[in-house]
Protein backbone atom coordinates (compact mmCIF):
# COMPACT_ATOMS: atom_id res chain seq x y z
CA UNK A 1 0.00 0.00 0.00
CA UNK A 2 1.82 3.44 -1.04
CA UNK A 3 0.85 6.08 0.79
CA UNK A 4 -0.97 9.26 -0.52
CA UNK A 5 0.82 12.77 0.56
CA UNK A 6 -0.86 14.35 3.00
CA UNK A 7 -2.34 17.81 1.11
CA UNK A 8 -1.58 19.20 4.52
CA UNK A 9 1.70 18.28 5.21
CA UNK A 10 2.53 19.47 1.48
CA UNK A 11 1.18 22.62 2.56
CA UNK A 12 2.87 22.76 5.96
CA UNK A 13 6.12 21.72 4.51
CA UNK A 14 5.90 24.71 1.71
CA UNK A 15 4.96 27.56 4.46
CA UNK A 16 7.98 26.30 6.53
CA UNK A 17 10.13 26.83 3.22
CA UNK A 18 8.57 29.82 2.84
CA UNK A 19 9.01 31.26 6.37
CA UNK A 20 12.88 30.17 6.40
CA UNK A 21 13.36 31.46 3.34
CA UNK A 22 11.58 35.06 4.15
CA UNK A 23 13.84 34.71 7.28
CA UNK A 24 17.23 34.38 5.53
CA UNK A 25 16.21 37.25 2.97
CA UNK A 26 15.63 39.24 6.46
CA UNK A 27 18.99 38.66 7.72
CA UNK A 28 21.26 39.15 4.39
CA UNK A 29 18.82 41.79 2.71
CA UNK A 30 17.98 39.57 -0.13
CA UNK A 31 15.29 40.12 -2.51
CA UNK A 32 12.52 37.02 -1.83
CA UNK A 33 13.56 36.10 -5.43
CA UNK A 34 16.82 35.41 -4.11
CA UNK A 35 16.02 34.02 -1.28
CA UNK A 36 13.66 31.82 -3.16
CA UNK A 37 15.96 30.19 -5.38
CA UNK A 38 18.07 28.67 -1.73
CA UNK A 39 18.72 25.14 -2.60
CA UNK A 40 19.40 22.13 -0.17
CA UNK A 41 22.96 22.62 -0.74
CA UNK A 42 22.98 26.17 -0.69
CA UNK A 43 25.66 26.87 1.15
CA UNK A 44 25.78 29.29 4.78
CA UNK A 45 27.27 30.05 8.26
CA UNK A 46 30.93 29.68 6.69
CA UNK A 47 30.27 30.51 3.17
CA UNK A 48 28.95 34.09 3.13
CA UNK A 49 31.15 36.18 4.99
CA UNK A 50 28.65 38.44 6.47
CA UNK A 51 26.86 35.71 8.08
CA UNK A 52 29.26 36.16 10.84
CA UNK A 53 28.17 34.42 15.03
CA UNK A 54 26.13 37.41 15.52
CA UNK A 55 24.27 37.16 12.31
CA UNK A 56 23.82 33.76 12.99
CA UNK A 57 22.70 34.09 16.82
CA UNK A 58 19.65 36.54 15.46
CA UNK A 59 18.63 34.32 12.73
CA UNK A 60 18.19 31.40 15.53
CA UNK A 61 16.70 33.84 17.70
CA UNK A 62 14.39 34.99 15.18
CA UNK A 63 13.61 31.37 14.33
CA UNK A 64 12.38 30.68 17.70
CA UNK A 65 10.06 33.96 17.89
CA UNK A 66 8.52 32.86 14.17
CA UNK A 67 8.37 29.18 14.43
CA UNK A 68 7.65 28.89 18.04
CA UNK A 69 10.47 26.43 18.47
CA UNK A 70 12.98 26.19 21.47
CA UNK A 71 16.49 26.25 20.21
CA UNK A 72 19.36 24.36 22.62
CA UNK A 73 23.06 24.84 22.72
CA UNK A 74 23.38 21.43 21.84
CA UNK A 75 21.30 21.98 18.88
CA UNK A 76 23.40 24.03 17.46
CA UNK A 77 26.16 22.57 15.49
CA UNK A 78 28.06 22.74 12.24
CA UNK A 79 26.09 20.68 10.54
CA UNK A 80 22.62 22.54 10.99
CA UNK A 81 24.34 26.06 10.10
CA UNK A 82 26.24 25.22 7.19
CA UNK A 83 23.45 24.71 4.99
CA UNK A 84 20.09 25.70 3.73
CA UNK A 85 18.95 21.89 3.70
CA UNK A 86 20.76 21.32 7.51
CA UNK A 87 18.98 24.72 8.92
CA UNK A 88 15.31 23.45 7.26
CA UNK A 89 15.76 19.65 8.40
CA UNK A 90 16.96 21.47 11.68
CA UNK A 91 13.25 23.12 11.80
CA UNK A 92 11.35 20.34 10.61
CA UNK A 93 12.22 17.99 13.41
CA UNK A 94 12.12 20.77 15.83
CA UNK A 95 8.26 21.17 14.31
CA UNK A 96 8.27 17.24 15.20
CA UNK A 97 7.95 16.86 11.07
CA UNK A 98 11.22 14.81 10.87
CA UNK B 1 23.19 68.78 15.21
CA UNK B 2 26.33 67.15 17.58
CA UNK B 3 26.14 69.03 20.99
CA UNK B 4 26.87 67.34 24.76
CA UNK B 5 25.44 66.56 27.68
CA UNK B 6 25.87 65.74 31.25
CA UNK B 7 24.56 63.01 33.06
CA UNK B 8 24.32 63.04 37.12
CA UNK B 9 27.75 62.45 38.69
CA UNK B 10 28.06 59.14 40.63
CA UNK B 11 29.63 58.22 43.37
CA UNK B 12 31.45 61.69 43.99
CA UNK B 13 32.99 61.61 40.52
CA UNK B 14 32.89 64.16 38.45
CA UNK B 15 30.09 64.54 36.11
CA UNK B 16 31.12 63.14 32.22
CA UNK B 17 30.37 64.98 29.24
CA UNK B 18 28.42 62.56 26.69
CA UNK B 19 27.76 63.24 23.27
CA UNK B 20 24.22 63.76 21.85
CA UNK B 21 22.81 64.15 18.09
CA UNK B 22 20.03 66.75 18.01
CA UNK B 23 17.48 68.41 15.89
CA UNK B 24 16.64 71.63 18.50
CA UNK B 25 15.18 74.08 16.85
CA UNK B 26 13.05 74.73 20.43
CA UNK B 27 10.29 73.92 19.10
CA UNK B 28 7.05 72.87 21.20
CA UNK B 29 7.18 68.64 20.31
CA UNK B 30 10.83 67.18 21.88
CA UNK B 31 11.06 63.89 21.47
CA UNK B 32 13.83 61.91 23.49
CA UNK B 33 15.57 59.17 21.37
CA UNK B 34 16.90 56.14 23.77
CA UNK B 35 18.64 54.15 21.57
CA UNK B 36 18.76 50.54 20.99
CA UNK B 37 22.28 48.92 22.47
CA UNK B 38 24.80 47.16 21.21
CA UNK B 39 25.49 44.97 18.30
CA UNK B 40 22.01 46.39 17.35
CA UNK B 41 22.53 50.29 18.17
CA UNK B 42 25.45 50.00 14.97
CA UNK B 43 22.64 48.25 12.81
CA UNK B 44 19.96 51.05 13.53
CA UNK B 45 22.13 53.71 14.31
CA UNK B 46 20.80 54.84 10.62
CA UNK B 47 17.64 54.06 11.00
CA UNK B 48 17.49 55.90 13.80
CA UNK B 49 19.14 59.22 12.59
CA UNK B 50 16.92 59.14 9.48
CA UNK B 51 13.77 59.13 11.90
CA UNK B 52 15.06 61.87 13.35
CA UNK B 53 15.35 63.71 9.96
CA UNK B 54 12.11 63.24 9.28
CA UNK B 55 10.57 64.41 12.48
CA UNK B 56 12.37 67.34 12.05
CA UNK B 57 10.92 68.24 8.53
CA UNK B 58 7.50 67.23 10.51
CA UNK B 59 8.38 69.96 12.96
CA UNK B 60 9.18 68.18 15.89
CA UNK B 61 12.56 68.23 17.66
CA UNK B 62 14.32 65.04 18.71
CA UNK B 63 17.45 64.53 21.01
CA UNK B 64 19.79 60.86 21.20
CA UNK B 65 21.87 61.37 23.67
CA UNK B 66 24.86 58.34 24.25
CA UNK B 67 24.12 56.20 26.73
CA UNK B 68 26.78 56.20 29.12
CA UNK B 69 29.42 53.80 28.39
CA UNK B 70 28.17 53.28 24.69
CA UNK B 71 29.13 54.69 20.91
CA UNK B 72 31.09 57.86 22.09
CA UNK B 73 31.00 57.68 25.62
CA UNK B 74 34.38 58.24 27.61
CA UNK B 75 33.58 56.61 30.02
CA UNK B 76 33.83 52.33 30.82
CA UNK B 77 30.84 50.23 30.18
CA UNK B 78 32.04 47.71 32.31
CA UNK B 79 30.87 50.23 35.03
CA UNK B 80 27.70 51.31 33.98
CA UNK B 81 24.05 49.39 35.40
CA UNK B 82 20.36 49.61 34.56
CA UNK B 83 19.54 52.11 37.19
CA UNK B 84 22.36 54.65 36.04
CA UNK B 85 21.17 54.18 32.56
CA UNK B 86 17.41 54.90 33.79
CA UNK B 87 18.78 57.89 35.68
CA UNK B 88 21.09 59.42 32.67
CA UNK B 89 17.89 59.31 30.46
CA UNK B 90 15.63 60.89 32.83
CA UNK B 91 18.09 63.43 33.49
CA UNK B 92 18.85 63.58 29.68
CA UNK B 93 15.30 64.49 29.54
CA UNK B 94 14.93 67.24 31.65
CA UNK B 95 18.09 68.58 31.30
CA UNK B 96 16.63 68.48 27.40
CA UNK B 97 13.47 69.57 28.12
CA UNK B 98 11.85 66.23 26.02
CA UNK B 99 8.16 66.27 26.04
CA UNK B 100 8.09 62.95 24.22
CA UNK B 101 10.08 59.66 24.57
CA UNK B 102 11.07 57.40 21.52
CA UNK B 103 12.53 54.22 22.87
CA UNK B 104 14.10 51.56 20.50
CA UNK B 105 14.60 48.08 20.83
CA UNK B 106 16.33 47.56 24.35
CA UNK B 107 16.01 51.44 24.66
CA UNK B 108 12.80 50.64 26.34
CA UNK B 109 14.30 48.69 28.96
CA UNK B 110 15.30 53.05 30.13
CA UNK B 111 12.52 54.94 28.71
CA UNK B 112 12.02 57.44 31.36
CA UNK B 113 8.17 56.71 32.67
CA UNK B 114 6.97 60.66 32.84
CA UNK B 115 7.57 61.00 29.60
CA UNK B 116 4.66 59.70 27.16
CA UNK B 117 5.78 58.29 23.83
CA UNK B 118 6.48 55.03 21.85
CA UNK B 119 8.36 51.51 22.32
CA UNK B 120 9.85 50.58 18.50
CA UNK B 121 9.95 46.69 18.82
CA UNK B 122 10.70 46.82 22.50
CA UNK B 123 13.24 44.20 23.24
CA UNK B 124 13.30 42.36 26.53
CA UNK B 125 16.61 41.53 29.00
CA UNK B 126 16.52 38.02 28.86
CA UNK B 127 15.96 38.22 24.92
CA UNK B 128 19.09 40.43 24.78
CA UNK B 129 21.21 38.02 26.68
CA UNK B 130 20.20 34.87 24.96
CA UNK B 131 21.12 36.29 21.59
CA UNK B 132 24.38 37.88 22.33
CA UNK B 133 25.20 34.84 24.77
CA UNK B 134 24.21 32.35 21.36
CA UNK B 135 26.66 34.01 19.29
CA UNK B 136 29.55 34.17 21.95
CA UNK B 137 28.57 30.38 22.15
CA UNK B 138 28.59 29.77 18.11
CA UNK B 139 31.77 31.48 18.15
CA UNK B 140 33.46 30.01 20.71
CA UNK B 141 32.85 26.41 18.96
CA UNK B 142 34.18 27.51 15.63
CA UNK B 143 37.60 28.08 17.46
CA UNK B 144 37.11 25.01 19.52
CA UNK B 145 35.87 26.16 22.59
CA UNK B 146 33.11 24.65 24.75
CA UNK B 147 30.74 26.94 26.11
CA UNK B 148 27.28 26.52 27.75
CA UNK B 149 25.06 29.18 28.13
CA UNK B 150 24.34 27.70 31.77
CA UNK B 151 27.85 28.37 32.25
CA UNK B 152 27.92 31.47 30.69
CA UNK B 153 25.26 33.08 32.81
CA UNK B 154 26.89 32.17 36.21
CA UNK B 155 29.96 34.01 34.85
CA UNK B 156 27.77 36.64 33.75
CA UNK B 157 26.24 37.11 37.39
CA UNK B 158 29.16 36.48 39.26
CA UNK B 159 31.84 38.53 37.35
CA UNK B 160 30.71 40.33 34.25
CA UNK B 161 30.80 38.83 30.27
CA UNK B 162 32.54 40.13 27.50
CA UNK B 163 29.44 39.53 24.74
CA UNK B 164 29.94 40.21 20.81
CA UNK B 165 32.77 42.48 22.38
CA UNK B 166 30.63 44.63 24.96
CA UNK B 167 32.00 44.26 28.96
CA UNK B 168 29.00 43.75 30.93
CA UNK B 169 29.68 44.10 34.33
CA UNK B 170 27.96 41.87 37.09
CA UNK B 171 25.87 44.71 37.84
CA UNK B 172 24.32 45.36 34.78
CA UNK B 173 23.94 41.57 33.64
CA UNK B 174 22.37 40.72 36.56
CA UNK B 175 19.67 43.21 36.07
CA UNK B 176 18.69 42.30 32.57
CA UNK B 177 18.31 38.81 33.50
CA UNK B 178 14.73 40.30 34.39
CA UNK B 179 14.54 43.12 32.92
CA UNK B 180 11.14 43.57 30.73
CA UNK B 181 9.87 46.52 28.53
CA UNK B 182 6.87 48.79 31.03
CA UNK B 183 4.97 50.47 29.11
CA UNK B 184 4.06 53.75 31.04
CA UNK B 185 0.71 55.91 30.86
CA UNK B 186 0.73 57.79 27.54
CA UNK B 187 3.12 54.86 25.98
CA UNK B 188 2.18 52.64 23.23
CA UNK B 189 4.22 50.02 21.43
CA UNK B 190 4.93 50.48 17.89
CA UNK B 191 5.62 46.46 16.20
CA UNK B 192 8.09 45.80 13.84
CA UNK B 193 4.98 44.82 11.69
CA UNK B 194 4.11 48.35 11.68
CA UNK B 195 7.18 49.47 9.86
CA UNK B 196 6.55 47.45 6.60
CA UNK B 197 9.44 45.47 6.52
CA UNK B 198 12.18 43.49 8.59
CA UNK B 199 13.46 44.96 11.63
CA UNK B 200 16.71 45.78 10.31
CA UNK B 201 19.12 44.84 13.60
CA UNK B 202 18.55 41.14 12.02
CA UNK B 203 20.38 42.30 9.30
CA UNK B 204 24.26 41.07 8.93
CA UNK B 205 25.38 44.14 7.81
CA UNK B 206 24.23 47.61 9.31
CA UNK B 207 21.37 48.78 6.42
CA UNK B 208 18.66 51.57 6.35
CA UNK B 209 14.85 51.31 4.96
CA UNK B 210 13.77 54.63 4.07
CA UNK B 211 10.06 53.29 3.79
CA UNK B 212 10.56 51.91 7.39
CA UNK B 213 12.16 55.68 8.66
CA UNK B 214 9.25 56.98 6.63
CA UNK B 215 6.25 55.08 8.63
CA UNK B 216 7.65 55.53 12.13
CA UNK B 217 7.72 59.56 11.64
CA UNK B 218 4.51 59.72 9.97
CA UNK B 219 3.53 57.68 13.31
CA UNK B 220 4.65 59.94 15.92
CA UNK B 221 4.11 62.83 14.01
CA UNK B 222 0.31 62.03 13.32
CA UNK B 223 0.12 60.83 17.39
CA UNK B 224 1.46 64.30 18.18
CA UNK B 225 -1.09 65.87 15.35
CA UNK B 226 1.58 67.35 13.29
CA UNK B 227 1.99 65.96 9.80
CA UNK B 228 4.89 63.98 8.11
CA UNK B 229 6.38 66.07 5.55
Amino acid sequence: MTTVPNIDNAAEEAALERELKALIADVLGLDPEQAAAFETDSGLFGHLPELDSMAVAGLLTEMEDRLGIVIEDDDVDGEMLETYGGLLAFARAKLGRA
Amino acid sequence: MIATWHPPARNGTAPAEELLVSFDRNRAVRVLVCPAWFDEANKLRRFTVEVMRRLDAAGIDSLLPDLPGCNESLVPLVNQTLDGWSSAMMAAAEALRATHVLAIRAGALVAPSGLPGWHCAPQSGPKLLRGMIRARIIAAREAGLAETSEGLMATGRNSGLVLGGWHIGADLFRALESAEPVLAPGQSAVDQSALGGPGLWLRAEPDEDAGQADRLAALIAESVGMSAA
